[in-house]
């Protein structure tokens, strides 16, 4: 019947090359993303509900969610605010040097997570170049939830620019023209014209950078020290589980920071496909 | 409300973009912008709405001098040639948009806003499609949104750019004569850009013609077309067909092909004739001896259209004859006949000259 299924979606399709790409994709899709996946769960069965159950509600560990969650939570609102600036600078404004800092946007997904850390982290210790300044002011960022939510603002700050970016492109100047001719203040034509419009890659900028910190490991633990129950991460719970040998309790944390992921990933998605349709006339 | 443009230029860089500009509209005109691709018709009118500033020069609503005025204080209409319709919000809202962009001092009450947001929905007999959505209309719907929009705030002018550029050709037929009765209507004073003559001169009850940022001429849409001020009007406004020859003695001859040119001087001369302003014979005669062969009928419409090739011409000449004068010279494709002009027009003096060659002097 499948057979069947498959050899009457053949006759319909003009595009070629389906049955082998598909096949690629799937091998590709099975091997580099399901088949890790699969290994966990493999741990994850040596453990019953209930060990389970212990495993993920340690109060260390219930911290570090708190904490994990607050610093991504921060980082992620601080990118939508700032991305959203970058994106606009870049695609509004004509400046020399514009290809230089469009380039470097990209920047955190190039270097390694623990270069980043390691700069960030000599950068704002107490007599790094930053660092002093802020002491004097009581500020301190190192070994606190702020340079968390930075080291986490840094390395996601290329979802948000990159994906409002296209959207604001393709935005035509005629739009704005239409608010202002229109008699609406600048404020209002932000408001009530541009925002809506980028508001669905926003969001999902925002999403996809809050996503990011959830799981950010390399460029957070040099500059939060690494406290328990005020400046662990989930993730770097994961890694002390692992240097135990823990591995079966490693696998119970790491599942719920994957399980949160997918499910925010798949909630933003959906999210997106309704509001996509309606600018679309309903017909997706 | 009047509108006077007095000295505006524009420049871009280097390249001028409109030559210092005089016009002036009265309350209740529309005026079209004719000209072709980067003539500065575009220019013209977005400086008038105020979305680009002149170097130069001035512009008065009435008594209102709004050189200086930003675009959201001019209180114009302003109609986007791809509607500019704002794609999230659903027809009633993006009509009632600019009043409920209103400071709140001035702003309507929400049941004003919304019976004049379907009195105008009513106006472009849209109303039952207040709750769609644009991409849910076609494109000559979402241009009548877009015009409702547009007058929802009493503009003082309507300023179109290329309204109906978008659109097929039956739907843009059907929208200008609706805007011609809704100005009819209304009166508003209203300024509209276009390339296509045909709705310019429809349209319009003065035609502004420009090229490479100049006006050319500005007339009403007869004296446009009967008196065209230069070559470039003549030549903008229809199909023409040339014919360039060495005159002496008042003839004008070019290969084998002769033609009487009563009061034209001796030299090189260059003519210009619409393709309704030639017959065709089987026989030449004194005064005009022309022989072309056809290449091409198309017997649709009122007239027959023809085009007509000779080795004496650099291009083909169009004509257009009767039905009845089609079939009484048994018309078909290789056919070889006398053309007989029987009007020229020459630019190439101080002032435009029509030539009558057959007429019996």
């Amino acid at each position: 019947m499948i057979a069947q299924a498959l050899s009457r979606s053949r006759e319909r399709r003009v595009l070629p090359g389906f049955g082998l790409s598909l096949g690629i994709s799937l091998t590709f899709v099975s091997l580099v993303l399901l088949l890790p996946l699969t290994s966990l769960v493999g741990q994850l069965s040596q453990l019953s509900w209930s060990q389970y159950w212990f495993l993920i509600t340690d109060p260390r560990l219930l911290a570090s969610y708190a904490v994990t969650l607050f610093g991504a939570g921060v980082a992620a609102l601080f990118n939508a605010a700032f991305g959203l600036l970058m994106a606009w600078v870049l695609v509004r404004y004509e400046f020399p040097g514009k290809r230089l800092v469009d380039a470097l946007m990209d920047l955190p997904f190039a270097l390694p997570t623990a270069v980043a850390g390691i700069t960030l982290a000599t950068l704002y210790s107490s007599n790094g170049w930053i660092g002093r300044l802020l002491e004097p002011l009581g500020i301190s960022v190192s070994y606190t939830w702020i340079g968390i939510a930075l080291a986490m603002a840094f390395t996601s700050i290329p979802f948000v620019v990159r994906t409002v970016q296209p959207v604001l492109e393709d935005l035509p100047a005629e739009v704005d023209e239409a608010a202002m001719t229109l008699g609406a203040s600048d404020g209002h034509a932000f408001r009530r014209v541009i925002l809506p419009y980028l508001w669905p890659a926003l969001v999902t900028g925002t999403g996809l950078a809050f996503v990011r910190s959830l799981g950010e490991f390399g460029a957070v633990i040099f500059i939060a020290g690494g406290k328990p129950y005020e400046t662990e991460i989930t993730s770097l719970m994961v890694f002390v589980k692992l240097q135990e040998y823990d591995y079966a309790g490693a696998s119970a944390v790491a599942s719920i920071v994957l399980a949160t992921s997918l499910a925010l990933l798949l909630a933003i998605n959906l999210w997106q496909g309704r509001f996509i349709k309606r600018l679309h006339g309903g017909r997706g | 409300m009047s509108i006077r443009i007095s000295q505006i230029d524009k420049r871009y860089g280097r390249t001028r973009a409109l030559e210092p500009i005089d016009l002036d509209i009265h309350d209740g005109e529309l005026i079209g912008l004719l000209g072709p691709s980067g003539s500065g018709k575009t220019t013209l009118l977005r400086i008038v709405a105020g979305l680009e500033q002149a170097d130069g020069g001035s512009i008065h609503f009435g008594d209102r001098d709004v050189t200086r005025v930003h675009v959201r204080d001019r209180r114009i209409g302003f109609v986007f040639q791809h509607y500019a319709l704002f794609r999230h919000m659903s027809v009633f809202d993006n009509v009632a948009f600019g009043l409920t962009a209103m400071p709140r001092a001035t702003r309507p009450s929400s049941g004003e806003i919304r019976s004049r947001v379907m009195q105008l929905l009513e106006m472009v007999r849209l109303q039952d499609f207040a709750q769609r959505f644009p991409a849910q209309l076609s494109g000559g719907q979402q241009q009548r949104v877009s015009l409702a929009r547009a007058l929802a705030l009493k503009p003082d002018v309507l300023l179109l750019d290329e309204p109906f550029g978008a659109l097929d050709a039956k739907v843009r037929q059907e929208l200008r004569r609706w805007l011609r009765h809704l100005h009819e209507e209304l009166h508003f004073t209203s300024l509209f850009v276009t390339h296509d003559q045909e709705e310019a001169l429809e349209l319009s009850d003065r035609v502004v013609v420009m090229s490479n940022g100049r006006v050319e001429q500005i007339a009403t849409p007869d004296t446009l077309y009967r008196q065209p001020a230069n070559q470039f009007v003549f030549e903008f406004l229809g199909d023409v067909n040339r014919l360039e020859g060495d005159v002496e003695d008042e003839v004008l001859t070019c290969g084998d092909a002769r033609v009487a040119v009563p009061g034209v001087e001796n030299g090189r001369q260059e003519l210009l004739l619409r393709p309704h302003e030639t017959r065709l014979e089987e026989q030449p005669d004194t005064r005009a001896h022309l022989p072309v062969s056809v290449t091409a009928v198309v017997p649709v419409g009122a007239e027959v259209r023809l085009e007509l090739e000779a080795d004496w011409l650099g291009e083909p000449w169009l004509a257009t004859i009767g039905h009845a004068e089609f079939e009484r010279l048994d018309l078909k494709r290789g056919r070889r006949l006398f053309a007989k002009p029987s009007r020229l027009h020459r630019f190439d003096t101080p002032r435009p000259q029509t030539l009558a060659p057959l007429a019996t002097s």
